[in-house]
C-alpha cells in the first residue's frame, strides 16, 4: 500500500469572514490532480462544514487531507470546549451558533448533517473541555 | 441558457462575470449557507440576498454556475473581486427571488 498524499492546514480561530481557505484549497489541489468534479464537490463542501465549525464553535483547529488510492480521509482536530451531546448535535437545526455568525448566514444547523450527507463514513471523538476529532472518508471508487 | 446570456437580458447586470460560457441548469433559492450545500445541485444558479465574503466561498465550493443577488442587492468592492479571482459569476437584479426564479423558469429549458 503506497504512502497517501497528505495536505496540512492550520485552521486560524479568529478570522470566521474569510474562514474556509483550506477547503478552498483543498479543491483547488484535487481539481489540479484530475478527480471527478462530484468527489472534489462532496470532499470541499464537506471539509468546509468542519472547517467552519472549527473557526465558529471550536476558536480554530488543524486540517489534516490524507490523499490514497481508493479514499480521501479527511481530519479535523480542534482544542475547543467538546460536543456535549453528540446525537442532539447531528439532528438537522440544532445550533448553539451566536446571533453575530447567524446574521452572516452561518448557523443553520446543518453543518454535521451536510458532512455526513457528503462522505461515505464520519466518526466523531470529543470530550468536554479537552477537543473534537471529526475524521471522514469519501470512497473514490 | 448561459450565464453570459442572461446577464444580456435587460432584468440582470453583470457585476462580475469570469465564467461567461457556465450553463445554467436549474435554480436554488436561500441564505442560510449549510442549507445551500447540502440542497443546491452543481450548475444551478443561486439565488440570495446574502452579500458577504461567505457567499463567494460557498458558491465555489458548491460549483453553481452563478450567484443571484436579487432585491438590489450589491456586493462590496472586496467581494466581488474576491468572487471574480474564484472565477464565481454573480449578477444583480431589482427583482424579488420568486420573480426572479419565475423569470429563469421561464427561459432555461
Ligand atoms: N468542532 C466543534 N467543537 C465544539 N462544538 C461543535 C463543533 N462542531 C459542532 N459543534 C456543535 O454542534 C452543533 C451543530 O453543528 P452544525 O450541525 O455544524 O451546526 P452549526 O454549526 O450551524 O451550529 C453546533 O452548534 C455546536 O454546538
Ligand atoms: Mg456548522
Amino acid at each position: 500500500m503506497s504512502e497517501p498524499l497528505v495536505f496540512h492546514f492550520d485552521i486560524d480561530g479568529e478570522d470566521f469572514i474569510s474562514a474556509g481557505q483550506a477547503s478552498i484549497q483543498i479543491k483547488k489541489n484535487l481539481r489540479r490532480i484530475g478527480l471527478d468534479p462530484e468527489i472534489i464537490r462532496r470532499v470541499s463542501i464537506a471539509m468546509y462544514e468542519g472547517e467552519i465549525n472549527m473557526v465558529i464553535h471550536a476558536k480554530g483547529g488543524e486540517a489534516d487531507v490524507k490523499l490514497y488510492e481508493d479514499r480521501i480521509e479527511i481530519i479535523l482536530a480542534d482544542k475547543g470546549p467538546g460536543i456535549k451531546n453528540i446525537d442532539e448535535a447531528m439532528q438537522e437545526g440544532f445550533s448553539t451558533a451566536s446571533d453575530t455568525i447567524r446574521s452572516l448566514g452561518f448557523g443553520a444547523g446543518m453543518g454535521l448533517p451536510n458532512m455526513k450527507r457528503y462522505s461515505d463514513e464520519m466518526e466523531i471523538n470529543t470530550e468536554i473541555g479537552v477537543g473534537t476529532t471529526v475524521r471522514m472518508v469519501i470512497k473514490l471508487a | 441558457m448561459t450565464v453570459g446570456k442572461l446577464c444580456e437580458l435587460s432584468e440582470f447586470e453583470a457585476v462580475c462575470l469570469p465564467e461567461p460560457e457556465r450553463e445554467i441548469n436549474g435554480v436554488y433559492i436561500g441564505d442560510l449557507l449549510s442549507w445551500v450545500m447540502g440542497r443546491a445541485r452543481q450548475d444551478n444558479a443561486w439565488i440570495t440576498i446574502m452579500s458577504n465574503i461567505n457567499v463567494a466561498a460557498v458558491a465555489s465550493l458548491s460549483d453553481v454556475s452563478c450567484v443571484i443577488l436579487a432585491e438590489g442587492v450589491t456586493l462590496d468592492d472586496d467581494v466581488a473581486s474576491t468572487a471574480a479571482q474564484k472565477g464565481i459569476n454573480v449578477i444583480s437584479t431589482s427583482f424579488a427571488a420568486y420573480e426572479t426564479a419565475l423569470l429563469l423558469g421561464s427561459i432555461i429549458q
